[in-house]
């Protein structure tokens, strides 16, 4: 019997299989957030092995900033045609513009909090019931807290203490009219198993990932890609430096790592080596305050 | 490497957030930066150690208060596992919470301070580990630095313990002596007993048999959604999408839907859109039948050799887990599996206190967090197993269909399966 053993990864591959197709199961109009960021590839992959020789029961999304990095726009593009799936886009600018949203000021302006704006309007343009999304709970403490399926209210905010219990492999997706579901699939697994997945399955990744050298500023010891977003002063460090991206988000609030890591290898070798968490490296806008993951969530952020 | 996915049962007082601290800090899971985020809130209360408790409390009304007040998960790996942490908190107001985390695993580590010894909520954590039907249970009995590590204290409480534990049926029981705070025991064995002859807790945990407790002789199949393309080359493909829950479903076995009953013969697996040999649990996969058969889903495949209970009234334990009180013939969405159904919830036929075992007989309600065995009766049949003897298909919750919350968690019962554990359920 011993050879009917599965590997972690195949654990954690079959419960994400399982959780997509609770979804397609439970929902009329799910969508699966996708931004051509390393987890949402992942997420593209299991939604393969879930559904083909099918079709997606639902189009890809994705809620462009206008802060993107070109890198990752380019392959958002290119693996929705690949696979032959619908892709969706909203413009957080459009949203601006149409709302009068003022955007945030200061050396690194961030649409983080305007990109809600756009992600609740395009829920209810397309009446979405359900948004897959790649969040995991290694990630963050309130994201740690957070259920697989997650329900929002038509403000799109999270109620930390009132989440509904959930028990074994079932998942509730009953909602009221107006409310919708964040369903995350990769839940349990760590930014490594995520690496490792991806080294395993031989998935595609943007260049961004791998190092590359590139004009960066250096601000309170992090290393942000210089751009037309960036504000910079006569006084500011800028440097070239070879370095890759352990995250990718706006370019304004994600940092480069130096780094020569230029295989799946290598960028492994380097994760088991590290001594700093994957936002805490990357993220400018998760060290405002110490809950500020938390608020963001209840504000209808993924 | 697989995974080990366990609930520690405790609470502040008895140095659960620590000792998870502690496990996250020892294997290198926690970075410097959190690390860093620790200290700073550690220097914002009072001054001394570095307060690994920090590290689990998400929330910042939990961090505010120095609570946990729901479950938590955490992540760490050695080169032997991968490990999920259920960190749920230990009051008896967080029952339900326990009764979630406890859920989705294979393992329980219940934590008694060494001071006090085998103590009510002891005994209310092992009767939920009971009613889980956790396959394995580790007793940390902790802050034994405060006991002088004394071995005359470890073996009272163990004595003390295993009477609780045989009382419940509690199988595969471990206990370990630790300081969490200290570290002793946890992934090193501890300088400071060399009397204790048994593995660390980490050791333990890397070790723990988890593969035999998944059932791969009694195949069940949920089928969650039906894959048609429809397109010209694939016209006729029609294949059943799910995870199958227990056993094996290799091509050409016998197969029963249920719960139509109509038979048919297995025409391929395939897993990830690729033919295979063979799928097995916890494997998600897509089957195909031989005959055309009216298959969606909410239908189970069961494999011909291993029947399935299919009925429309059964007994359950159930756990209420919403404010709005459980009144017998309130009518509910009953959910197990991929298949949902109304029920109604007949009679209550009694109460059990969680921290004594007592049983309060026909209770007019059942109230947030209570423990209550009942009837219910659904409105079509669905195929299920006893939960002590399949966990996979024993488990059903309940949603309220006026708030859609999920309100309660039931363990499906039958006689014959509960009497060895449960002389008086």
């Amino acid at each position: 019997m011993s050879s009917y053993t599965l590997d972690y990864l195949d654990q954690l591959e079959s419960e994400a299989i399982h959780i997509f197709r609770e979804v397609a199961g439970q929902f009329e109009r799910p969508a699966l957030l996708f931004s051509g960021g390393k987890d949402s590839i992942v997420l593209v992959h299991l939604a393969l092995k879930a559904f083909r020789p099918g079709k997606f029961p639902f189009p890809l999304v994705h809620i462009d900033t206008g802060h993107n990095f070109e890198e990752a726009l380019d392959f958002r593009d290119y693996l929705a045609d690949k696979i032959g799936e619908k892709l969706i886009v909203r413009h957080v600018e459009d949203t601006i513009k149409a709302k009068g949203l003022t955007e945030q000021k200061g050396k690194l302006p961030s649409r983080n909090g305007l990109q809600t704006y756009t992600l609740l309007d395009t829920i209810e343009e397309f009446e979405f019931d359900a948004c897959i999304g790649g969040a995991r709970r290694d990630e963050e403490k309130a994201r740690a807290k957070e259920r697989i399926f997650s329900v929002r209210d038509e403000f799109g905010s999270w109620d930390p203490k009132l989440q509904r219990p959930e028990l074994w492999n079932t998942y509730n997706g009953k909602i009221n009219k107006g409310e919708n579901v964040r369903v995350f699939p990769i839940s349990n697994w760590t930014e490594l198993d995520i690496w490792n997945y991806i080294r395993r399955e031989k998935i595609e990744l943007p260049s961004i990932y791998f190092a590359h050298e590139r004009e960066v500023l250096e601000f309170e010891g992090r290393l942000v890609a210089t751009n037309e977003f960036v504000q910079l002063h006569d006084d500011d460090v800028i440097t070239r430096k070879v370095v890759r991206y352990r995250t990718v988000g706006d370019m304004t609030c994600t940092a480069a790592v130096e780094s020569s890591a230029s295989t799946l290898d290598d960028i492994i070798n380097e994760i088991i080596a590290t001594n700093t968490s994957e936002r805490g490296q990357t993220r400018i806008d998760d060290r405002v305050s110490e809950a500020a993951m938390e608020d963001r969530k209840k504000n209808g952020y993924f | 490497m697989d995974i080990l996915r366990f609930l520690t049962a405790g609470s502040v007082d008895d140095g659960k957030s620590t000792l998870i601290g502690r496990l996250l800090y020892d294997s290198k899971s926690i970075m410097v930066d959190q690390l860093e985020a620790i200290e700073r809130s550690t220097k914002n209360r009072e001054e001394g150690q570095v307060d690994l408790a920090l590290l689990t409390d998400g929330l910042r009304a939990e961090r505010e208060q120095g609570i946990t007040i729901d479950v938590a998960y955490k992540y760490f790996s050695t080169p032997k596992r991968k490990f999920i942490i259920a960190d749920t908190p230990g009051h008896i107001q967080y029952t339900r919470n326990m009764v979630t985390g406890a859920s989705n695993s294979d393992l329980a580590i219940i934590l008694i301070d060494a001071r006090h010894g085998v103590v009510e909520q002891t005994r209310r954590h092992s009767i939920i580990v009971s009613l889980l039907n956790l396959p394995h249970v580790v007793v940390a009995i902790n802050k034994m630095d405060l006991v002088k590590y004394s071995q005359d204290v470890y073996n009272d409480i163990v004595i003390d313990y295993a009477q609780v534990a045989k009382s419940l049926g509690l199988k595969n029981v471990s206990y370990i002596p630790i300081s969490a705070l200290n570290g002793d025991n946890i992934v090193e064995k501890a300088q400071t007993m060399p009397w204790y002859e048994g593995e660390s807790l980490l050791g333990l945990l890397e070790t723990v048999e988890v593969h035999e407790d998944i059932n791969l002789t009694e195949g069940r199949f949920p089928v969650q959604y039906v894959i048609r393309p429809q397109t010209d080359e694939l016209h006729d493909y029609r294949g059943y999408a799910g995870k199958i829950i227990s056993g094996i479903y290799r091509k050409g076995d016998k197969v029963v839907v249920q719960p139509s009953g109509v038979e048919s013969t297995i025409s391929a697996v395939e897993i990830g859109g690729e033919e295979v040999e063979e799928a097995f649990a916890p494997q998600s996969a897509v089957l195909h039948l031989k005959d055309d058969v009216d298959i969606s889903r909410g239908d189970m495949i069961v494999k011909q050799d291993a029947p399935v209970q299919v009925a429309q009234e059964f007994e359950v334990v159930l756990c209420w887990m919403s404010n709005t009180p459980l009144v017998p013939r309130n009518k509910y969405l009953l959910q197990i599996n991929s298949r949902t159904v109304r029920c109604v919830v007949k009679e209550l036929e009694y109460k059990l206190n969680v921290n004594t075992l007592e049983k309060e007989l026909s209770p007019v309600s059942a109230g947030l967090n209570d423990v209550v065995k009942a009837t219910i009766k659904t409105a079509s049949p669905i195929a299920f197993d006893a939960y002590r003897k399949l966990r996979a298909n024993g488990g059903a919750v309940l949603i309220d269909e006026t708030s859609n919350v999920t309100v309660g968690a039931c363990m499906i019962s039958t006689e014959a399966t509960e009497k060895p554990f449960w002389p008086e359920i």
